[in-house]
This record gives structure tokens, sequence and C-alpha cells, in this order.
């Protein structure tokens, strides 16, 4: 299987879903942002960090690097496309998946452990993950999801909604919030679910001696699936 | 303008040393050129006042690559890998403005490191703010919290350690000092000395722009009322055009074109250039119109001495300017030739085809002037008589929460959960533990680190308390696993005219220096930060000391949370019963007084060196080393974190349960091991001669001493993680 990460200036997290993807199997290729064409692929990943220092709205200006019409045309054409962190915020201003990402609730950067519920597995990412509830990692300053009423309408009749935040329990509570996410949206789908934005970094969990290995049971699922 | 003798000492000379200027010159300088002078010679950039007594610290080592001198020292790590670091201070910027003085202060110090061409992998920082009942305290938190953040994570850098105190002697002045550590090839680092004439002098990264400037200068001199109006000096950062440099100049640094490199920090363009030259022994002409500017109109004077960030001097090989600059062109980043070396020995600049400075460069640097100061020498100061009957009055539980959840003790969580510490995804121990550890990327190494002060006992008598620091670093790397190898420091102390201070510092630095050499544990690197006070008031003598070691195979590092019920604690050293300068004693007994805790290297050594042993034979389960507040609070933080309880007995000491649990005896750990494993371990205990106590055994959820306190682990959690929050929000 073989997959793209794209690298942005102020990308960070393009090495660690690099090591992750080759660790569970993918043929992993880094493609730099002013490239014009994509090469063929399995899976296109936006990896976290500050992509143009995110001075005018994270993940604005990346969303017209010139990489990206590729990458749109790829997803539109059905092509699995995951944007994490940084990457998500680039795929909401990219208008690939709906919503926007303000800075988090309390103001501030949040790095820890957090519990995601996961149980939409209609779609190529999720599909025969055969538990619920994952511990995965966050660390964002704008991880705080927002969309309007009718937007959010659509999101839920469509069953857009990937993760949300929760306890250990899958109980998905305001209290088990960590940014002030609406309906506690941890990630989220375009209608066709062959995008994926979220927040959580799975390729930080994917070692027993990291914060922990959840992450690994997605990436091992993920490559299944595209098999 | 012409200069005198007034407009040197506005830039903060003094009168003898500009009548050395003007001698050494043989005329009157110019503006630029007296400009010059004044940031070269400048405490921050000369060490005037210290380098007499930093000579006598110990430098070398089998495992020392790099001692100081250089941008950052080196270590070797073995398999052709060494580890490039150091710390430094940027206290006086983060005052007038705490975001971007830590946020620059953080960026510096990476710029350092990866300059030598490494690759960060961990920075740290050691902060100290003023009373927590101080106006400006929480503020100035706040904003060095997401300063530090917000260059650190920025640049994908985890950070995975630190330190935070709260003291009054900080109200008028806190401490930031930022640590970074790299990773390189033995044989790809770079250094700062050109060599070869006619090489083209290149200018990479932001541009020049008017922020800074005499930014070293305000960093050696004492703050007044006016401070505020010093604001303009203070660099402003751009961490995404720090981590497009890194990316550039490490892609540079892959191939073979550079010949020297060195980050413009203090006093910019002119120290780079200037030490490049210098320790290549040969000239340097620039041509000052060809520096990237941000504003127009700026004269050669502003332009040398700037302190905009995010910007390299590099010595380039002949011929290698186009695939240099390709590679900057690619990252979007200025890039321009500026000069060239030469073999004048001086530095001479033009603008607009003239002339406008030409100064040899000895008389920069190895005539710049060096001081014997003053100093006092401090007491041993008496011990306390504290009556025994004194303790009875107090409840174990009661001091125990006061303890936990004291502003120097309690966790750091609302700090640390601001700072990325998991980015690069090798990690393996996050702030809160003894010392952060990340692996060597694809290896099976793991590199640790701790960041580490005691200005309490720096305070009370400092060659004790410089001792003091350097074993409690010592002690923080082998808690986790690690073989200590060699340190970095951050010397902030008040102003070196004052006998008192410079008797502070010259008594520090021979604790340091003692204690570095029993423990050959050598100090690479490091940096120096005097005139840290307000008018008269100073801070208290704080050294900060980064410690670096090696786990040669990282499944072998140690945590401190308790792991198993049933599993046996033993305390490791002699518990000697010393209250005075605890925590207890200071603020529980309210008592001020006293000697800090006396440091025996021998004991030191051993009991480091037979837990090391301990934890290579897989004996330890858990470790954690005995420092501030005591057995007590080093148990319940053990129990915290590994959500577990224990019940244990006070051994039958001629000693009283108060100063058993709270006195601050060094050299001690606490250790966690199988009852299976008892009797190995006590034979090498006792083969090595090392004292230790069996305390007692793991439990469920319940902390019982003596069998007749009683504290839940969730009494225990509410004590230590509430504070800082609770005061914060």
């Amino acid at each position: 299987m073989k997959s793209v990460v794209i690298t942005f200036p102020g990308s960070n997290c393009d090495r660690d879903m690099h090591v992750a993807l080759t660790k569970f199997g993918f043929k992993n290729q880094m493609v730099w942002h002013n490239d014009n064409e994509l090469p063929k692929s399995d899976l296109v990943v936006l990896p976290g960090g500050f992509s143009y220092g995110d001075y005018l709205r994270c993940g604005s200006m990346a969303s017209k690097s010139k990489i990206m019409q590729s990458v749109i045309n790829f997803a539109k054409s059905g092509g699995l496309v995951m944007g994490i962190c940084n990457g998500f915020q680039i795929l909401v201003e990219s208008g690939l998946v709906p919503g926007v990402l303000l800075r988090n609730k309390y103001l501030e950067f949040i790095c820890k452990n957090v519990f995601v519920k996961i149980d939409n597995k209609d779609n190529p990412y999720f599909k025969n993950l055969d538990k619920e509830v994952f511990e995965l990692h966050i660390a964002h300053n704008e991880g705080n999801y927002f969309c309007t009423n009718d937007q959010l309408k659509e999101i839920q009749d469509n069953n857009q909604v990937a993760i949300y935040y929760c306890n250990d329990n899958g109980k998905t509570e305001e209290k088990f919030n960590p940014n002030g996410s609406l309906k506690n949206i941890a990630g989220i789908f375009n209608k066709e679910k062959n995008v994926l934005g979220m927040m959580p970094h799975p390729e930080r969990m994917i070692d027993q001696s990291l914060s922990g290995e959840d992450g690994s049971l997605f990436f091992k699922n993920l490559i299944n699936n595209i098999k | 303008m012409e200069v005198n003798e007034q407009i040197a000492l506005d830039h903060g000379l003094k009168k003898e040393e500009y009548k050395k200027i003007c001698d050494l010159l043989k005329r009157i300088p110019n503006l630029t050129e007296l400009g010059i002078f004044s940031a070269m010679w400048n405490e921050h950039c000369s060490y005037k006042s210290s380098r007499l007594h930093l000579k006598k610290l110990p430098t070398s080592g089998k495992k020392v690559i790099q001692g100081p001198g250089e941008n950052a020292g080196v270590i070797d790590i073995e398999d052709g890998d060494a580890i490039v670091f150091k710390i430094e201070s940027h206290n006086h910027p983060s005052f007038i403005e705490p975001y971007q003085g830590a946020a620059t202060g953080v960026g510096g110090i990476m710029r350092d490191v990866f300059t030598m061409g490494a690759r960060p992998i961990a920075n740290l920082n050691s902060i100290h703010f003023g009373s927590s009942q101080h106006k400006k305290t929480k503020n100035l938190l706040r904003g060095v919290v997401h300063g530090i953040g917000g260059y650190g994570n920025c640049m994908g850098v985890p950070t995975i350690a630190g330190q935070t105190s709260f003291d009054s002697s900080y109200n008028g002045n806190i401490l930031v000092n930022a640590m970074t550590l790299g990773l390189v090839k033995k044989n790809k680092i770079f250094y700062s000395k050109a060599a070869g004439l006619n090489k083209p002098v290149i200018y990479v990264g932001s541009k020049t722009g008017r922020d800074g400037i005499h930014g070293a200068s305000m960093a050696s001199a004492s703050f007044d009322e006016k401070i505020e109006e010093k604001k303009p000096t203070v660099q402003v950062g751009d961490p995404f055009t720090e981590k497009l440099l890194l990316e550039a100049c490490l892609e540079l640094m892959a191939g073979d074109s550079i010949i020297a490199i060195q980050d413009m920090g203090a006093a910019g363009l002119t120290s780079s250039s200037i030490e490049m030259a210098s320790k290549g022994n040969l000239g340097i002409e620039l041509n000052l119109n060809k520096v990237p500017c941000r504003e127009s109109q700026m004269t050669p004077y502003e332009i040398m001495l700037s302190e905009s960030q995010e910007r390299m001097l590099i010595v380039l090989e002949n011929g290698k300017e186009d695939l240099a600059k390709k590679i900057f062109d690619k990252w979007d980043l200025d890039f321009a030739v500026i000069g060239k070396t030469t073999n004048t020995k001086n530095i001479e600049l033009y603008y607009d085809e003239k002339q406008v400075a030409s100064i040899p460069i000895n008389t920069l640097v190895e005539n710049s002037p060096m001081y014997d100061r003053k100093w006092k020498k401090t007491k041993l100061p008496k011990k306390n008589l504290i009556k025994k009957e004194e303790f009875k009055k107090f409840k174990i539980k009661e001091v125990l929460n006061k303890i936990l959840s004291n502003p120097n003790v309690c966790s750091k969580e609302w700090i640390w959960q601001q700072y990325d510490h998991t980015v690069m995804g090798d990690t393996i121990q996050k702030p809160g533990g003894d010392s952060g550890v990340v692996r060597v990327h694809g290896t099976d190494k793991a590199v640790a680190a701790t960041v580490d002060s005691s200005a309490i006992y720096c305070w009370a008598h400092p060659l004790t308390g410089g001792k003091q620091v350097v074993c409690e670093s010592w002690r923080n790397l082998i808690s986790v696993g690690a073989t200590p190898i060699a340190i970095t420091n951050c010397l902030n102390f008040g102003s070196p005219e004052k006998e008192e201070n410079m008797g502070e510092f010259v008594e520090c630095v021979q604790g340091i220096g003692e204690a570095c050499e029993y423990l050959k544990f050598p100090v690479v690197s490091g940096n120096v930060s005097f005139y840290n006070q307000t008018k008269e008031i100073g801070i208290k003598p704080t050294p900060s000391i980064g410690g670096v070691g090696l786990i040669k195979n990282y499944k072998q590092m140690i945590t401190m949370d308790f792991k198993e019920i049933n599993n046996l604690v033993l305390i490791i050293g002699k518990t000697e019963g010393h209250l005075d300068q605890s925590l207890f004693a200071r603020n529980i007994l309210n008592e001020k007084n006293g000697p800090p805790p006396e440091i025996n290297l021998f004991n030191e050594k051993n009991n480091g060196e037979t837990v090391l042993q301990l934890i290579k034979d897989n004996l330890i389960r858990s470790a954690h080393d005995v420092s501030i507040g005591g057995i007590i609070t080093a148990v319940s933080k053990m129990c915290i974190k590994g959500n577990k309880g224990i019940e244990f007995n006070k051994p039958k000491y001629f000693m009283s349960e108060t100063e058993y649990l709270f006195s601050e005896d060094q050299g001690r750990y606490v250790i966690e091991i199988e009852p299976k494993n008892l009797k190995k371990v006590e034979n090498i205990l006792n083969k090595n001669s090392v004292h230790f106590d069996e305390l007692g055994k793991i439990t469920d959820k319940n902390m019982i001493i003596n069998g007749k306190t009683k504290v839940t682990i969730d009494e225990l959690k509410s004590y230590n993680t509430n504070w800082l929050s609770n005061y914060m929000n």
C-alpha cells in the first residue's frame, strides 16, 4: 500500500507520520508543498505542525499551496485523504470537510492523552475496528470545532462525525471535552467519508514506551481496510 | 556624531574601559566602533567578571567532544552519535516582556544547538518567579509559559522537563533559563572557527530590523523604575522562520559547503562575525549595504547591533554560493553574500563604499577587560537548636498537606500541559518525573535530561549549595536509570560589583567545580547572568544545572510511580534528621536560619552508582530521589503517580518521626523492589557499604504511617495537584 505525506513549510509531525505509516506497512513518500503532482498512492496525509507559522489563520495559507489542488482533485475522485491536527485545519480551510477550528476554550495549548469514542464504522478508516473507546494524544491550540446549526444538522444527518471526546467509559459529556468543541467533536468526515480530519495524533501512540498503543490499532486496521 | 567619554558611559562602558579603547586604537573610535566595543565588552559577551573563576571548572573527560567556548558543548553517546547541549538565560527581557522574552530565549538556545549541525530533540527550562502573592507573578508566569510553548511547540521540539520555583527574591527579577539537546553524528559537527582567505561570508535567515539593539548591554545592567522603557530592546521571535532556518541549515550541512557557522545571538552580526574571525585568527570584511534589512535607512551602527532573531552567519567554501542559495530559496529565506575573510586580522566594515569601521579583532576579544572582583566569603551558619517538643504540636497529615501543596513542590502539570512534550515520537518519560527521557531515534538508546537549582541552599551557604545542585542533577539522572555524563550551567546572580553577590558567585562556582570533579560530571557549556537585581535588591544565588545522561537500553528506564502491591520500599542513604533550610523548617516552623544539608561526595557517588547497578541488574521497579520535603514528600509523589498506597514505620532511629519524614539530608533515594529480590538487593547494598532503611510495603490505596496517620491517595492527589491550576484560574 502506498501513502504520501505532504510537507508544508512549518509542518512538524511529517516525520512522525512517516515513521508510523512505514511501521505498519505503508510504502510512504514525502511530497513537498510546492510540487505540482501527487504521486500515485492509496492514502494522502496532511500532517500536524504549524504550516506557514499559522500566522494568518491555522491552515489557511497551506490550503492554497500548489500541491493542494492535486490533493483536492484526489479527494474529489474518491481518494483517501486524512488530516491530523494542523492537517485537519488545512482540510477545513480548503473546504474538504465542513466547519472551522477555533482557539481552545481556555485559550491555552493542550498536550495530553484523551479518550475518544469511535462508533461510526461505516467508512474505510474505522471499518472492522473492534473497540469503541481509544486513548489518543492531543497537542493543539486551535482544536475547538465549530459549525453553524444548519451545517451541524447536515453533518449529523449524514453521519459525518467521526470521533468524539469522551471518558474511559465512552461517555461523551461536556466535562470530558478538552477544548470546547461543539458536541465534543474531535474528528469529522466529508459527506462521502473518504476524507477524515481529526485533532488527535494516532502517530504518537504506536509504541508501548510512548504514551500508549491505541494508535497502532488505528494504523493496522487502516492498512487492512485499504488492502 | 563625535564620540566622547559621556557617550561611552551611556553605552554602559566604564571610564577606564573607554580610555583603554582609545589607547588600543590609538585614536577616538567613531560611533559604530564604540557600539561594537560596548557590545563585545559588556558582561554578557565578555564574561569579564566571571572568566577568572569559570576557568577553574572541570571541563574535560572521556566523553567530552567539545567543552565550553563553542556555541554549545558536545558529548559522546557511542555508536558515532553525539549530543550537543547548552542552557542559556533570558532573564532581563522576560521580565520586561514575558512572552517575547521567553520565546526568544527558547529560539536562541535552539539556534546554538543546530548551528553545530545537531537536530534539536528536546527542550527543558528552569523558570523562577516572585512570591505567589506578588502582583506581577501571575501575569509573568502566564506570559513566560505561553512564550516557551509558543516557540518550542511551533518548532516541533518536545519540551520534556523543567523546574519552576517561587521566591520573593525574584519579585523584581524573574529568571528564564532555556536548555536544548540536539543529536548529531560525531563526524558531522560544525564549529564556528573560520579558515582560509577570501572565503565568502554569507548571511541567511530573517531580515535585520531595529529590534533588540543593545539587548546584550541591557542584560548587563541592573533594573530601575524606568525598566518598562526598555521594551523596544526586547527581540521579537518568529518560530516559523526558525523552523525553516533549521531545516535549511541541516540540508546545507548534509553536504560539504560550510567552513564555519555561527548564529547571530547576543550582539547580533557584531559578535558572530568577530567570533568566527577571531577563532580562525583571520580578518573579516563586511559590506553592510548587502545585509538584508527589514527597515529602510538603517545605519551601520544599527545593522551591527541589531538583535533581530533567526539569523545565521556562514563562511562558505568558494564556489558553493549557488548551491547554498538554492537551498535557502527553497525555504523562502534571505540569502546574501555580505563579505569575505581577509588576512588583516581586522574587522572592516563598508557602507556606501566608505569604510565605516576598522578595528583589530584582538582588541575586541583577547584584550577585552577581565576583572578580579572583590568578593566576600560566606561563613557556614550555626545550626539551629530546634526543641523536639516543638514537633509535637504538628499533625503529620496537616503538615503533609501544606508541603505537598507548597508552590515549590506542587504538581506543575498546568505548565507542562501547555508544552508539546510528545512531538517527534520518542518521548518515553514526560515532564513530572525525575528527568525527561527521549529515545535516540531509531536506536535502543535514550538520553535523559534534567534541570535543577536550589537557591535556598545556595543562599544559606553558596559553597554547599553549589555542590548540592550538581548532586541533585546527578541523582535525577540516576533515578531514571541513566548514567550521568556531563552538565551545562546557567549561573544567575546579582551584581558582581557587590562583594556579597560576587562572593556568592565565586563560592557557588567552587562548589559546582568540586562536585563535578568528584563525580566525573564535567561542565561542557554554560552562561552567566549577572545583574539580576532591581535597585539594591538582588536575587538569591541561583545556578541552574542542566544534566545529561545516557540509557543504553531504553527498556531499562525507570519511572517513579509505584508499580505493584506488596512490593517493598527501601530508602537508600542515611537519614540524619537535618531540618535547617528544609521546607519544613522554613515554611512550617518559620525558621529561616541555619546551614543547608551537608554534602558528602563519597556517599553521593557510592549511593548513586549502587542504585544504578541495581537498575542495570533489573532489581528496581521504581525510583525517586529524596529532595525538598524529605522522605514523605518523595514517597507521596510515588503513591500519586502509581495510584497506590504504602504502609510504613519509621525505622528505630534515635530521632523523631518529624525529623525522619521531613529532613532533607542528601544522597538519598526511594526505591521499590520485589520481595523475592530483597536478599539480592541487601547483599549488593551491604557489599558496597551503602546505608539503607527498609521502609515498608506498597498497598492498594492509603498511606499509613506508624499505624496511626492515614492519608488516602485521593487526599494526596488533591493536596498536590490543585494549587497551581487554582492559582492561575
